[in-house]
């Protein structure tokens, strides 16, 4: 197909031309073209429907304030909806879909919603939705769900790599336009470290769109050159396709930058965005300025632009967005660009200019005090209709209407801050006010500098000041030669009709829209923003918000500095979550720890378990075995009988040494370790200093002034962080030092009758482990296989007589191994943590599941622990009188009867109450099938639990739907007296 | 925010984690009469000023120093980095 609006001329690659489809049918474009442009130069009006009444519409600017030409792009996993039509470089090939249409485009069935419009005002959710209320749920919530949204995602896996990455600088330009290129330029050839960030893919930002010189040639040229001795210089960073989406404390930037957008497929290698993290010195916005529109009936029809977008797309596209344009303005801007249109060779049908005294047009036929007050045409601008200072009518023919209502600078990176803009009378817009971020300049046109002279010596001049309070001398740094236009305009906001005018086009607000939330009281900026949707879609509303305050200072009195503005967050520009997530997807969410056995484990077969970050074997199925509790019961029953091992090196392990690391200990247990004996191991129990338990486990005395203490897995971090805390804060005059010892050792639980046949088998022959001489709770240095150093704890948490043996991590896989090949004559069996929870919870050993944040040593029957004679963290709030009632709960153990099953997290119930909140004694924190007792059993705790041994509970999941029958009994179901620990 | 560690310079934030008011550092003293009281307050009484606080943060993906910073809630500006084991030594338990 011909691109019949292309003209002659233009920033595009004639030699490299393009092909692409739109909606399935093949268009041809140029290398240098925007989809938009390219769209717009074959005549492509018409590119999608609106959000809510599914209106037809049309390209608007020329930029990323794009709300309406939002299309699919690409195909299969790499379809990405929402994309701005104006923002994605055309490359060949390209395959782009218009959105919220069915089933065409051109006929679309919820076009309909427009003719129900008067029922579909603001606020009509919240009106329409109320009653009854058993639909909100089953029909409304659906029936909203599936009309909400635009485009769709492919639903597969996103096929391409999303970085993060890390930058610095003295300075950050933020904007390539005349402004940011002359900040940059004067900052570059300081010497300083200069980053200079655009969105757009070529430098210049409007000096790219406009006929204009800059130092005698033409603005783009010089924009080209400028951007070239930046890049040329070793002290400067240009980023392209990158656009600044926040500003965070301290000099932080998030910059989003596009790396492979503009490509099929990303290169070999190459993510497809990188989120960037600036970390500048100091920094310049340079974000420029976006022109507004004006409101009047059906201002939303395909063809009805920017002023500023259709001069861009004529003069650096070569693409005329219609054979005959007409231009309607309120201030000088427009007329700029009806003398581009007619250098360029486009029919301009009329200039309707609402100023009565609207200076005289040499190149068009000019309606002074006119204005346009409708719009007609099928799927397209056909004729607008005008409203003459006289009062009387006419109709002009036109393709494209230019609008032009006066320019709006970007000031929303100021108000990341929460920056409040002020308003500025003589250019009728918000320009920075108070609480631009600290560091942050604003150059040229984003602070209402709209001329491009100004915008260069503006651009310059803050760069100066930066450089100065950075102590960067210049020596010295003139500027350009260029246009020095002054603005003029007399703001008009909308037109007065008996239609429909929008104001926000991506969230279908009009004029009404506003004039309802007056009505109904809402009438603040924050208010109206929310009643209505306005300026809350993805474009926070830069082409409309203005206007709609404007609309709601007119019904008010008030004018529109006391009117104010609502604020913008951070992302600039939407961004998609796959850059926020960059590489931290999948198995990548975060490391994964594996255990020094892991190889060995996956070797045999073994099932694996995420436990926080570690992976760890949670049972080894043998051949034959179908159901993974045949595996756990063999390896409990296996071990009980003879002798088992697991790998347990997940568990938290701190080296403490110090002449005060007893002391230390002290503190932080409730229990007294500075009489532990050397060579001597005890349980410990640590608390908050709110009383609740925070964590147990074992610690070893393994020299006078040398403590290892072990904790869970799941608290080993933040109990080191607890310990270095009280080191820290509590006491720094205590000598005791600290290190996490977690990963430098691998530990194995080898427990059972014949653990000690085996161990006898690894140990070096001159250590002798034998009962006497290495008793229950012993621990000492040793060496095992013929001098590998090592450690030996006689700890159970299995309930058999065990050990666990420590190797230097480096060792771990070969001390499996080696175990395995001792453990061959005792039968010996790998178990998994499933198979250690059963043994744990036979023994009645708390973990986790028990010291879930609620529970005091009183509660698990260790309140002797928490000594008295010794300041210890959480002593005192432990003796709170609630929290050692008598009549508080208790660990117990459970057993199911009648062959129930226990399950963790019911509640239990006494024989004959009711169920409720009020009669719930107690819940079930662990449970499992105990092949030893043959029965389901649990632990839990149960109010006045200890006396109770015996009685018949209910268990109750009403969550699940399931209930219970069990009986309470002593937590330890095997070998209470604890006889086997000490074989 | 950068927090400017006392001994390893100008670090991001996301390094650390934040504990909250500094008043942790005072400790009451267990055997006095009226313990129970005093670590109550201890626990759960906070001050959540608008404006500057002193706070206490944990350098854990870094060198695990526990800093005292003196902040500005409303601007996140921060006026003071110490370490806490100086500020305790020095008595002057924030």
């Amino acid at each position: 197909m011909t691109q019949v609006n292309r003209l002659d001329g233009g920033l595009i690659d004639r030699d490299t031309p393009l092909d692409f489809t739109f909606d399935g049918r093949r268009y041809g474009g140029f290398a240098g073209d925007t989809l938009a442009s390219a769209l717009l130069a074959n005549g492509v009006r018409l590119v999608g429907r609106s959000f809510k009444y599914h209106r037809p519409r049309g390209i608007i600017s020329a930029g990323s304030e794009e709300p309406n030409a939002l299309v699919e792009l690409r195909e299969g996993a790499r379809r990405e909806p929402n994309s701005r039509a104006t923002m994605t470089e055309l490359h060949d090939g390209l395959v782009a879909r218009s959105q919220n249409r069915f089933p065409s485009l051109g006929f679309d069935l919820m076009a309909v919603n427009d003719r129900f419009s008067a029922f579909l005002g603001a606020g009509f959710y919240y009106k329409t939705f109320m009653w009854p209320k058993a639909f909100w749920e089953r029909v409304y919530e659906p029936l909203i769900r599936q009309a909400a949204g635009l485009g769709a995602l492919s639903g597969d896996p996103d096929p391409d790599v999303y970085d993060r990455g890390f930058r610095h600088c003295d300075l950050l330009v933020i904007g390539a336009g005349p402004a940011g290129l002359m900040a940059a330029l004067t900052a570059g050839r300081a010497g300083a470290e200069v980053i200079l960030v655009d969105e757009d893919f070529r430098a210049g930002g409007r000096l790219t769109m406009e006929r204009e010189t800059v130092a005698g040639i033409n603005g783009a040229d010089w924009a080209a050159e400028a951007a070239a001795e930046l890049v040329s210089m070793p002290n400067v960073r240009v980023m392209p396709r990158s656009t600044a989406i926040g500003v965070f404390d301290h000099g932080i930037y998030s910059v989003l930058e596009r790396v492979a957008d503009h490509l099929p497929v990303p290169r070999e290698g190459t993510p497809r965005q990188i989120l960037w993290r600036v970390y500048a010195k100091r920094a310049i916005l340079a974000a420029g300025a976006t022109e507004r529109l004006i409101a009047f009936d059906n201002n939303d029809r395909p063809g009805i632009m920017q002023a500023s977008a259709v001069r861009g797309y004529v003069n650096r596209w070569a693409a005329a967005p219609a054979e005959r344009i007409a231009i309607f303005t309120n201030n000088d801007d427009g007329h700029r660009t009806a003398a581009d249109l007619a250098a360029a060779g486009v029919e301009i049908a009329a200039i309707i200019d609402s100023r009565p005294d609207a200076p005289a047009s040499d190149v068009a036929e000019l309606f002074a005090g006119a204005v346009v007050s409708n719009s007609s045409g099928r799927r397209g601008v056909g004729h607008v209709t005008l409203r003459l200072a006289d009062g009387g009518r006419k109709h002009v023919s036109c393709g494209a209407l230019a609008v032009s209502g006066g320019w709006n600078p970007n000031v929303h990176l100021t108000c990341h801050h929460r920056g409040r803009p002020q308003w500025q009378e003589n250019i009728a817009a918000f320009v920075p006010g108070d609480g631009v971020p600290p560091g942050l300049a604003v150059a040229g046109a984003a602070r209402g500098i709209f001329s491009t002279a100004g915008a260069l010596a503006d651009g310059r001049d803050q760069a100066l000041a930066q450089l100065a309070e950075l102590g960067i001398k210049v020596t010295s740094a003139t500027v350009p030669e260029a246009d020095d236009t002054p603005v003029k305009i007399t703001p008009l906001w909308h037109v007065g009709g008996t239609g429909r005018a929008w104001l926000d086009q991506q969230n279908d607000v009009t004029v009404k829209d506003v004039g309802l939330a007056h009505q109904e009281n809402f009438r603040a900026v924050e208010h109206l923003k929310r009643y209505t949707t306005l300026g809350m879609a993805g474009d926070q509303g830069r082409t409309s918000n203005v206007l709609g305050l404007a609309v709601m200072a007119e019904l008010t009195g008030k004018t529109i500095a006391d009117t104010g503005t609502t604020i913008y967050r951070p992302p600039y520009t939407p961004t998609p979550i796959a850059a926020f997530a960059g590489r931290s997807v999948g198995r990548n969410f975060r490391p994964t720890r594996l255990p020094p056995s892991h190889h060995w484990a996956a070797e045999q077969g073994a099932v694996f378990v995420e436990a926080g970050s570690w992976m760890r074997a949670q049972w080894f199925p043998r051949e034959g075995e179908v159901h993974w509790r045949e595996s756990v019961d063999r390896e409990v029953l296996a071990t009980r009988r003879s002798v088992g091992v697991c790998d347990v090196s997940t568990l938290g392990k701190i080296d403490i040494q110090g002449n005060d690391a007893g002391a230390f200990l002290d503190l932080v247990y409730s229990n007294r370790f500075s009489t532990l004996p050397v060579g001597r191991t005890r349980y410990g129990l640590m608390l908050r200093e709110d009383g609740m338990v925070m964590d147990d486990g074992t610690t070893a005395r393994l020299g006078e002034t040398h403590y290892l203490m072990t904790t869970t897995t799941a608290n080993a971090v933040g109990v080191y962080r607890h310990l270095e805390f009280v080191r820290q804060c509590l006491r720094p005059d205590m000598d005791v030092q600290l290190i996490s010892a977690t990963d430098s050792w691998a530990q194995f639980a080898v427990a059972g009758p014949n653990a000690r046949r085996v161990l006898q088998a690894v140990v070096d022959s001159q250590h002798d482990i034998s009962n006497e001489a290495f008793p229950f709770m012993a621990c000492r240095a040793i060496s095992v296989c013929g001098g590998v150093p090592a450690r030996l704890f006689r700890i159970s948490f299995s309930g058999e007589l065990a050990y666990e043996i420590a190797v230097p991590a480096r060792y771990g896989d070969a001390m499996i191994r080696a175990l395995m090949a001792a453990g061959e004559p005792h039968d010996i069996t790998p178990y998994g943590t499933e198979a250690l929870g059963v043994m744990r919870i036979e023994k009645g050993h708390v973990t986790g599941n028990e010291l879930n944040g609620t529970i005091t040593a009183h509660n698990l029957g260790m309140a002797k622990m928490v000594s008295t004679k010794k300041d210890s963290i959480g002593a005192v709030l432990a003796g709170r009188e609630a929290l050692v009632a008598e009549d508080g709960l208790c660990l117990v153990g459970l057993q199911a009867i009648d062959g129930d099953h226990v399950t963790a997290g019911a509640h239990m119930f006494a024989e004959s109450t009711p169920v409720d909140a009020a009669h719930d004694e107690g819940y079930v924190t662990s449970a499992a099938w105990s092949p030893h007792i043959g029965a389901s059993i649990g632990l839990g705790f149960i109010v006045r639990g200890a006396n109770r041994h015996g009685e018949t509970v209910r268990l109750m999941n009403p969550l699940e739907g399931r209930s219970a029958r069990a009986r309470i009994c002593s937590p330890h179901f095997i070998d209470p007296e604890g006889e086997r620990l000490r074989g | 925010m950068i927090i400017e560690h006392p001994l390893l310079g100008p670090r991001d934030s996301q390094e650390f984690t934040c504990l909250g008011d500094a008043s942790l550092l005072q400790r009451p003293d267990a055997f006095a009469g009226d313990a129970a009281d005093t670590f109550f307050d201890y626990q759960y009484l906070r001050d959540n000023p608008a404006g500057t606080h002193r706070e206490l943060w944990y350098h854990e993906m870094g060198d695990r120093s526990w800093l005292v910073l003196t902040r500005d809630t409303r601007t996140h500006e921060i006026l003071a980095v110490e370490l806490a084991s100086d500020v305790v030594t020095s008595g002057g338990r924030s």
